[in-house]
């Protein structure tokens, strides 16, 4: 297992010159991502809040070889990056090992990036697809995505006297990966950091498409304090909101499953999207319903892989 | 009664697209258009309108084109890469004559381009963005009173001639505040579609017997017809034959061409006597308003022409002007666009083009036009 000190001794690939919001979930997930990647590697990032912050002149903060495409295809171009190496170590134009990892947020891979996202890991490309899932499209201004959770206001979404803020559940976009048939596709949350990284590991050792999704915690989006990111990630888990586990050759694994459940009002009530909800005690249970029915499926899905 | 409102160009499309009657929305967000979804995301339900956040920009100007077969007032708004992924669908819009407003906020591209920027470069996609021979109207406003004037007459355009209207602004006059003069919605004049007057088994949806635009039904009312992206006759359904196909093609241009001097709207200023003009549309024609009057104070006779109807083009327009002026400055946020327009306009007199451009992300000031017009006149 990694600890901290294995993690401090590979040096930094997603380093300083980033310019993201105090507080921001996305950038962690990043710099864990890389540091459990190393540096042979080859990123392909989606338009967002990431590549954004990360890219601005003329600073940088990437180590390794980054390409950015547009909102919809980060998982197109990787796939065309992946096949090219192919087409080099065939040739034997080089025999070094190389990752091609390629990542979104929740807009750029639940939504308009899907249809690239799926067409990769069908044809079977070699490469790891990160979404960093804050749940809305933050870098426009905070709107929905179908990432957003029941019940959150965001500008698209706005809660009012009539329609109390997103009315849809959110798409599971981790066990439509799990129906691509894929060798592994996870879920993590930086709470559980050395989880997350283990799981960047076992994924880049597959010979395969592989998939993990990771909440992301956004001070803006989500209205909290900024020093509570990683606290909310935990909460997240702690009420079952965001399963951590994993679906590896076939069968699933639940790796946090918290000793006390705690209640879902623990992790909406920190946060402004949710704050028109302490009103309304009926959306409250219809959403605590679904995310349990999430949770015993997911133990149902476990038990019978076994 | 008038009422006063503080606004951003944004701002007033909302505004307006409800004041002309807009019922639908088809939405995703991209800077720097994402307060036009979020303004309609407020409003539309106020009204009993819909909105809808897509996944993508092709399926936002997809529901759009659905909402607006039902009878809906409808509308997207995009930004650069938004407008090239919608640019299908523009098509398939044109050829099923469907109403449909569309409004992009200019950014700098190619590509992802400058997001936070304001360009004038996508005059010529607005034009030729969708594949094929076709026809359409697209709209400069040059501030947040003007796009609220021509938000409500891409509606009436749109629904009067069957086609999808383009307002076509940029990053400066939408997120640019000023105040704006809003009158009661009576006072405006508010067109709405045709609907047809025969019995629905009679119904045809591209019968042109009274005219070049056919009335459309709204899908629910019983009529049941046929819309596709394929040629077709009079019926809807498709055919290949190649006199109805090009009966078909040459309608789609005449109805609009054959009625532009309906909407051939362009703003001129000491254009009589000048022997420059300088032809300009949105935030840049601001610049030029001034540049134009510093250059009279330097006794030189200019002149400005701004295009509000940018497609179909106002080449008669110009080459009025071609007769008396010796030069015509074009001055755009792009490396030349709008310029080969005017130099086509102007083919076979002796006025001559020059042309100032610029697509770095920062407005052209009036003191760079100014000159830019001593240098050309060899003040």
């Amino acid at each position: 297992m990694t600890t901290i000190k294995d993690l401090a001794n590979k040096g930094n690939l997603f380093t300083q010159g980033h310019r993201a919001c105090a507080g921001c979930g996305g950038t962690v997930i990043l710099r864990l991502l890389m540091a459990a990647a190393g540096k042979d590697t080859v990123v392909v990032g989606a338009t967002g809040c990431m590549e954004v912050v990360s890219t601005i002149y003329p600073y940088t903060a990437w180590n390794v070889p980054f390409l950015h495409n547009a909102f919809e295809n980060s998982a197109a171009t990787a796939s065309g990056v992946e096949s090219a190496y192919r087409a080099l170590l065939k040739r034997k134009k080089t025999d070094k090992k190389i990752n091609f990892i390629a990542f979104g947020g929740d807009g750029g891979t639940y939504d308009i990036g899907i249809q690239s996202l799926s067409g990769a890991m069908e044809r079977g490309h070699n490469l790891l697809y990160v979404c960093y899932d804050n749940g809305a499209y933050m870098n426009t201004g905070i709107q929905r995505s179908s990432a957003t959770p029941m019940g959150s206001s965001t500008t698209t979404s706005p809660a009012g006297s009539v329609v109390k803020g997103k009315m849809q559940n959110r798409k599971d976009l981790t066990e439509i990966m799990v129906a691509h048939n894929l060798k592994y596709a996870a879920q993590a949350s930086l709470s559980n950091w050395s989880d997350f990284v283990s799981k960047v590991e076992k994924a880049l050792a597959v010979d395969g498409p592989t998939f993990i999704n990771v909440l992301s915690p956004c001070p803006l989006g989500w209205g909290y304090d900024t020093s509570l990111s990683i606290e909310l990630s935990r909460l997240a888990v702690e009420t079952h909101f965001w399963p951590v586990y994993e679906y590896e050759d076939g069968k699933y694994k639940i790796n946090i499953k918290p000793k006390q459940v705690k209640p879902l009002e623990d992790f909406l009530f920190k946060q402004a999207r949710f704050k028109h909800l302490k009103n309304e005690p009926e959306l409250v249970e219809e959403i605590k319903k679904s995310v349990e029915e999430k949770w015993n499926c997911l133990l149902q899905k476990e038990s019978s892989c076994k | 009664m008038t009422k006063i409102e503080l606004l951003s160009g944004n701002d007033a499309v909302v505004k307006a697209a409800i004041t002309a009657g807009c019922k639908f929305y088809g939405g995703y967000p991209i800077t720097p258009s994402s307060e036009i979804a979020e303004g309609m995301a407020k409003e539309l339900p106020q009204v009993n309108g819909k909105f809808i956040q897509m996944e993508d920009e092709i399926a936002g100007i997809g529901a759009s084109i659905g909402a607006s077969l039902t009878g809906a007032k409808a509308m997207t708004a995009t930004s650069g890469p938004g407008f090239s992924l919608k640019q299908e669908h523009i098509g398939y819009a044109i050829m099923g004559e469907i109403p449909l407003v569309i409004v992009n906020v200019m950014r700098g591209g190619p590509s992802t381009g400058m997001p936070t920027y304001p360009a004038q470069s996508d005059v010529m996609q607005a034009r030729w963005g969708t594949h094929g021979d076709h026809e359409l109207i697209v709209l400069t406003p040059c501030s947040v009173q003007e796009i609220f004037k021509l938000t409500i007459e891409a509606f009436n355009l749109s629904e009067k001639y069957r086609v999808p209207v383009i307002l076509l602004t940029d990053e400066i006059i939408a997120h640019m505040r000023e105040k704006v003069e809003i009158e009661a919605r009576s006072e405006y004049k508010i067109i709405d579609r045709a609907k047809p007057t025969v019995e629905p088994e009679n119904y045809n949806p591209f019968d042109t017997k009274h005219g070049m635009v056919p009335p459309l039904a709204p899908y629910g009312e019983g009529y049941r017809f046929h819309i596709t992206g394929l040629t077709h006759d009079h019926t809807g359904f498709p055919t290949s034959n190649p006199d109805l196909v090009e009966k078909l093609q040459e309608r789609l241009r005449d109805k609009i061409l054959d009625n532009k001097k309906y909407f051939n709207w362009y703003e001129e200023r000491m254009v009589d006597d000048a022997d420059i003009v300088v032809v300009a549309y949105g935030a840049t024609a601001r610049s030029a308003m001034r540049a134009i009057k510093d250059a009279r104070l330097n006794n030189i006779k200019a002149g400005l022409y701004r295009p509000i109807t940018m497609w179909p083009f106002g080449y008669e327009n110009i080459k009025k002007i071609a007769k008396t002026a010796k030069m015509i400055l074009v001055v755009e946020m792009n490396l030349g666009q709008v310029k080969g327009e005017v130099e086509r306009a102007v083919a076979g007199t002796k006025c001559k083009v020059k042309f100032l451009g610029k697509a770095n992300g920062e407005l052209i000031t009036p003191a760079e036009i100014g000159t830019k017009i001593m240098e050309v006149m060899n003040v």
